[in-house]
């Protein structure tokens, strides 16, 4: 069991996301911080993409704030590496495959390892793609994390036969951001799971409310939350801290609600 | 990695939620293609709708004045809808329908493929939705009431740049939101796998009726095949069918903007580097850090900052070559093929001619070039007035 599946033991596990950069690295950083002294089991931490498709107006606005804002690659690094002395929560990168290539595949997943992140989620990257960075990821020890979605169908056991660390499952149709009905399939895509792993299965794309990730909580084994928290970061700016911490804080308790 | 390559180029680089609507797709597409009924369905449409074949027209005026090789232009500014883009929207459109599809996305930059796919949905019976920078609604405003007399939902994208890149973007979000009853007319030989495959062979007809059109009245293959890119729709449609006669040089001609040495401009293998961004690796305009950059050309069918695939491969091999061309020497080219044969090319075709003029007097007068005239030049009149500094009042 690696430390990202370790994370779901006995517990059903939180996991935020914020855009690295938004609004400031400082603030990223101490974002990780709070946020994992607030109840976060790991970290999603957004790499900002000029162009991210995989993503609703909120948190677009967010990676074009932190682009604007002179945010890079290498300077996500740095800050990451600066945030390892204090604390060893997991954490994993969410970028989408551009970013990633044209930095240099080997490069980079060098310097994940370095700065201790644990995981990589790329939403432009299927299955059918993987071998475009999976050799390296295993060659430096990054977990790749594997989604599913609501039209994955017949897909779902090939692609979590071969899934590490935990399976994201995508709970409804279109791009990030807050729904105030979520998608039914989320049951049955991880029932459709059980049957060929154990792998643990985390639930993402427009959950806000603490009812609706206790409710997630009850048919998987985590919450992932990014539209809400990238929300408040915009509304709150510099001062966004306690508000995001609060939250994390209500929506970590709602998590252990359903033991 | 095996899906839709050409070269180390191409793939399927698209969210989960998108995977089995391509597979679905490209199952569809090989169906269909070896259907007796949907061959003779499409065939019916581009002859007695769309107006093909198109025509291969000598320019006398223009090889005269520049002096070197035989000039031939292929009309694709005479087909219906004004450029050649309806040929890949009637063959998807049909395709979608035969799907069982009842509804078609797309995104347009100057908006001749969003007035190509209104108007293919229009006439199938489908309902027709589509993605426009907000900088080209402004630019193209003619267009985008084109589309809504057409029946078609105009989407305005005030997102990022709000060109072309950024309707792309917006219509692939569309498509996550919404697959299951639509299809998504992507417009040019771009995207992931199958569509740069699909795009291609649907505007292949371009090139194949040059080649037979060029056989009849020279009896001989061209030296030189010549058209505007952008992701490189009417450019692949040209070449392919020449692309094993290793003799006919195959020359794409980008969107340069302000000039290449400058940060105004969209030329992409000029200036571009290997990516994998819109499902596909390929070369795009780009930082090195992989952020997409923002491109520019007057022309809106051009402001992409990639290009299809099978180009970047075709550049790769060496098999084509593709230069720059400005704004000022399309803008001329187009004033140029006005006055000189009284053909106004669209904006995004002038590129191709503006190239012709530097090519042509080099070569023998034996020697013949076919410019690709991919569309005609009525939407773009009002821009190069402004350009020129000349006020209209409408």
């Amino acid at each position: 069991m690696n430390k990202i599946s370790s994370v779901f033991q006995d517990k059903k596990a939180f996991i935020p996301f914020v855009t690295a950069g938004d609004p400031s690295l400082a603030i990223t950083k101490e974002l990780v911080l709070s946020m994992a002294k607030a109840g976060a089991d790991l970290i999603e931490l957004g790499i900002p993409f000029s162009d991210p498709v995989a993503e609703g107006p909120v948190i677009q606005e967010a990676d074009y704030r932190a682009l604007a804002g002179g945010v890079t690659t290498d300077k996500i690094f740095a800050m990451v590496e600066e945030l390892r002395k204090e604390c060893r929560i997991p954490i994993a990168f969410m970028t989408y495959i551009n970013p990633i290539y044209t930095y240099g595949v080997e490069v980079f997943m060098a310097n994940c390892r370095t700065a201790q992140v644990d995981a990589i989620i790329v939403p432009d990257m299927p299955y059918e793609e993987k071998e475009e960075i999976k050799p390296l990821c295993d060659q430096y020890g990054i977990t790749i994390i594997s989604m599913i979605a609501p039209t994955s169908k017949e897909r779902i056991h090939r692609i979590a036969k071969e899934a590490e660390g935990f399976l994201y499952c995508v709970s409804s149709m279109g791009v990030t951001g807050v729904r105030s009905e979520l998608g039914s399939s989320a049951d049955a895509m991880i029932a459709q799971v059980r049957e060929v792993t154990k792998i643990p299965c985390a639930i993402g794309f427009g959950i806000s409310t603490p009812e609706q990730a206790k409710a997630m909580a009850e048919i998987a084994d985590g919450v992932i939350v990014g539209s809400a928290i990238v929300r408040l970061v915009g509304e709150h700016g510099e001062a966004c801290v306690p508000y995001v911490t609060d939250y994390v804080r209500r929506m970590k308790e709602a998590c252990n609600q359903c033991q | 990695m095996k899906n839709g390559r050409f070269g180390v180029h191409g793939g399927q680089y698209i969210p989960e939620t998108l995977m089995n609507a391509v597979i679905e797709l490209e199952k569809a597409y090989h169906h269909y293609k070896e259907d007796v009924e949907f061959t003779l369905e499409l065939e019916d449409l581009l002859k007695n709708y769309a107006g093909r074949p198109s025509l291969l027209y000598h320019a006398k005026k223009m090889t005269e004045d520049l002096g070197g090789a035989k000039i031939y232009l292929k009309r694709e500014d005479l087909n219906h809808t004004g450029s050649h883009k309806i040929n890949n929207v009637l063959g998807q459109v049909l395709l979608a329908k035969k799907m069982g599809k009842t509804r078609v996305i797309a995104e347009t930059g100057a908006g001749q493929h969003g007035v190509a796919t209104a108007t293919a949905a229009a006439l199938l019976g489908l309902e027709c939705e589509i993605f426009m920078g907000k900088e080209d609604t402004e630019r193209q405003a003619l267009n985008v009431y084109r589309m809504e007399l057409l029946g078609a939902k105009v989407h305005t994208v005030t997102s990022g740049t709000q060109t072309l890149k950024d309707a792309v973007n917006e219509t692939l979000r569309e498509w996550t939101k919404r697959v299951e009853d639509t299809h998504y007319v992507l417009g040019s030989v771009m995207g992931p796998h199958p569509f740069p495959m699909i795009v291609r062979d649907f505007q292949n007809i371009i090139g194949k009726e040059v080649k037979e059109q060029l056989l009849e009245k020279e009896g001989r293959l061209p030296d030189a095949l010549l058209a505007c890119v952008g992701g490189g729709s009417n450019a692949m449609g040209l070449f392919y069918e020449f692309i094993p006669d290793t003799k006919v040089r195959l020359i794409g001609c980008e969107a340069a903007g302000l000039g290449v040495d400058t940060d105004k401009t969209a030329a992409t293998m000029s200036t571009g580097s290997m990516g994998i961004f819109h499902g596909m690796k390929s070369y795009f305009c780009q930082d090195e850090y992989g952020q997409i950059a923002p491109v520019y050309s007057i022309s809106a069918g051009l402001d992409y900052p990639g290009i299809g695939p099978e180009h970047a491969n075709l550049h790769d091999t060496g098999r084509a070559e593709y230069v720059p061309v400005t704004d000022q020497e399309a803008v001329d080219a187009f004033e140029y093929l006005a006055r000189m044969e009284g053909i106004i090319p669209a904006i995004e075709s002038a590129h191709a001619v503006a190239y012709a003029r530097i090519l042509a007097p080099t070569m023998g007068k034996d020697q013949i070039i076919v410019i690709n005239l991919s569309g005609r030049g009525d939407k773009d009149v009002a821009a190069i007035a402004r350009y020129r500094g000349v006020q209209l009042y409408e």
